[in-house]
């Protein structure tokens, strides 16, 4: 059931692709927005790359989160879903996964922008890829959740970050620290302990979250 | 039933404000004057206070969300809705009052200190949850939601108390009768007793609100029909 809910979100992605390009294009234009908020200070501008990055990416996923229950909204489509014979956990994990992919792979297109314009280029590229992973299932799990609630309400533009956005704070402050350590050199090996408490927080939270879905799309 | 319950909220109120009257008299003017930070720390005695009572009240919303998600029961959410909105109250109160005391004592009037900050956070995950709430129109779904969002919100406590501190540390130890010396231990007490009525008096006549207001709202639909009703005739 998992495999065929997965299935049925990446296909509805794969068809939607144009509103990632839109997506990306959002958050290209968010880190080119920050810079100006700094001024051509070459050096600043590489010390908080991380940290754009990571608002970039945050202010992008609302966007993406806010949009993945579209397609369920439409005609009922999401108690269709419910009346099959199957755990709605399989429909959450599935959304979430799909969430996730899109998310990761939107900060992945986003770092070639950032090492262009704040000159925060890095070799470790695999250590990267893990916080970009990690990072962005931590603000997936429970963005899918949020997302569930307020795309079935007018004002969920406003609603999903106001939610979203405090929650977050423990994952985003691990994956900047994490970023950061990676972009600037980390002689003393202090990434280490953030991956660790982000991947605490992922587990936390996809577990949790999982457990609460079926409450939260019930009649 | 309700009507005695009021009554008795108002009781804890008018209690809760006669002991914070007389533990902060004891505070400003019997108590002696703290050796290094004279009498900017006399904050302390409604500080603390606040501070105890707003973990209680983020323990109690927990408590409730997780009752009405078990039991399906209105009540609890109707508690849920006075324990989110009593602890948004206090958190605030709990950021100026830190503020008031940070700016002489450290110089700033914030300060990315653990405690500080996931007070603030959860500040803002609360009016969260109650900004949800007021745009949900059928009861049981926002309640559903709302205790949803208040159990994530308060798992979320501990791990941002942990990663602000890791990230960055100034507060001082946090005072408890063990850390303060004798002379301060009436007032904070007698203090940390009133706003503990204060705050059970409140949370009492806002939860009768919550339910007054669910009973309108299941009764409307009944109301609309009936003027149309009245308007066709």
């Amino acid at each position: 059931m998992l495999i065929a809910a997965l299935r049925k979100e990446l296909l509805l992605q794969w068809r939607t692709r144009g509103q990632f390009m839109a997506v990306f294009v959002f958050g290209a234009a968010a880190l080119l927005l920050f810079s100006f908020a700094i001024g051509p200070d070459a050096s600043a501008l590489r010390t908080f790359s991380a940290g754009f990055l990571w608002l970039g990416l945050l202010l992008s996923s609302t966007l993406t989160l806010a949009e993945s229950f579209h397609a369920e909204m439409e005609n009922r489509a999401l108690e269709g879903l419910l009346l099959l014979p199957s755990d709605p956990r399989a429909l959450y994990y599935a959304k979430a996964i799909a969430n996730w992919l899109q998310l990761a792979i939107l900060g992945v297109a986003l770092v070639p922008v950032m090492v262009v314009l704040y000159d925060a280029g890095t070799m470790r590229l695999w250590t990267l890829l893990l916080v970009i992973a990690l990072g962005t299932a931590g603000l997936s799990a429970p963005g899918t959740l949020y997302a569930a609630m307020t795309a079935q309400l007018k004002a969920k533009q406003t609603l999903l970050p106001l939610l979203l956005f405090p929650l977050i704070v423990p994952a985003l402050l691990a994956s900047v620290k994490a970023t950061s350590y990676v972009i600037l050199g980390d002689p003393m090996g202090q990434a280490r302990p953030w991956i660790v408490l982000l991947g605490a927080f992922d587990l936390i939270y996809w577990s949790l979250c999982g457990l609460l879905y079926g409450r939260v799309v019930e009649d | 039933m309700r009507k005695s319950n009021g009554h008795k909220g108002y009781g804890f109120i008018a209690f809760g404000a006669a002991l914070l009257l007389f533990g902060s008299y004891r505070g400003l003017f019997i108590a002696p004057p703290e050796q290094y930070m004279r009498d900017v720390q006399r904050i302390m005695y409604v500080h603390v206070p606040t501070a105890w009572n707003w973990m209680l009240v983020v323990l109690f919303s927990l408590f409730c969300a997780i009752a009405f998600l078990f039991r399906n029961n209105m009540k609890w959410d109707s508690r849920l809705e006075a324990g989110l909105e009593v602890g948004a109250l206090m958190a605030f109160l709990l950021c100026c009052q830190g503020s008031i005391w940070a700016k002489p004592t450290w110089g700033v009037w914030w300060d990315w200190d653990p405690r500080l900050t996931s007070t603030a956070v959860l500040l803002f995950a609360t009016l969260g949850i109650l900004a949800l709430r007021n745009f949900v129109e059928d009861p049981m779904k926002r309640a559903t939601w709302s205790a949803v969002a208040t159990i994530i919100a308060s798992v979320d406590l501990p791990i941002i108390y942990f990663s602000v501190k890791w990230w960055n540390s100034l507060h001082q130890e946090q005072s408890t009768p063990q850390t303060v010396s004798s002379p301060f231990h009436l007032p904070l007490r007698v203090n940390a007793f009133g706003v503990l009525f204060l705050v059970i008096g409140f949370i009492m006549l806002r939860t009768r609100i919550a339910a007054a207001r669910l009973e309108r709202d299941l009764a409307e639909p009944r109301t609309q029909i009936g003027e149309e009703a009245r308007e066709l005739a």
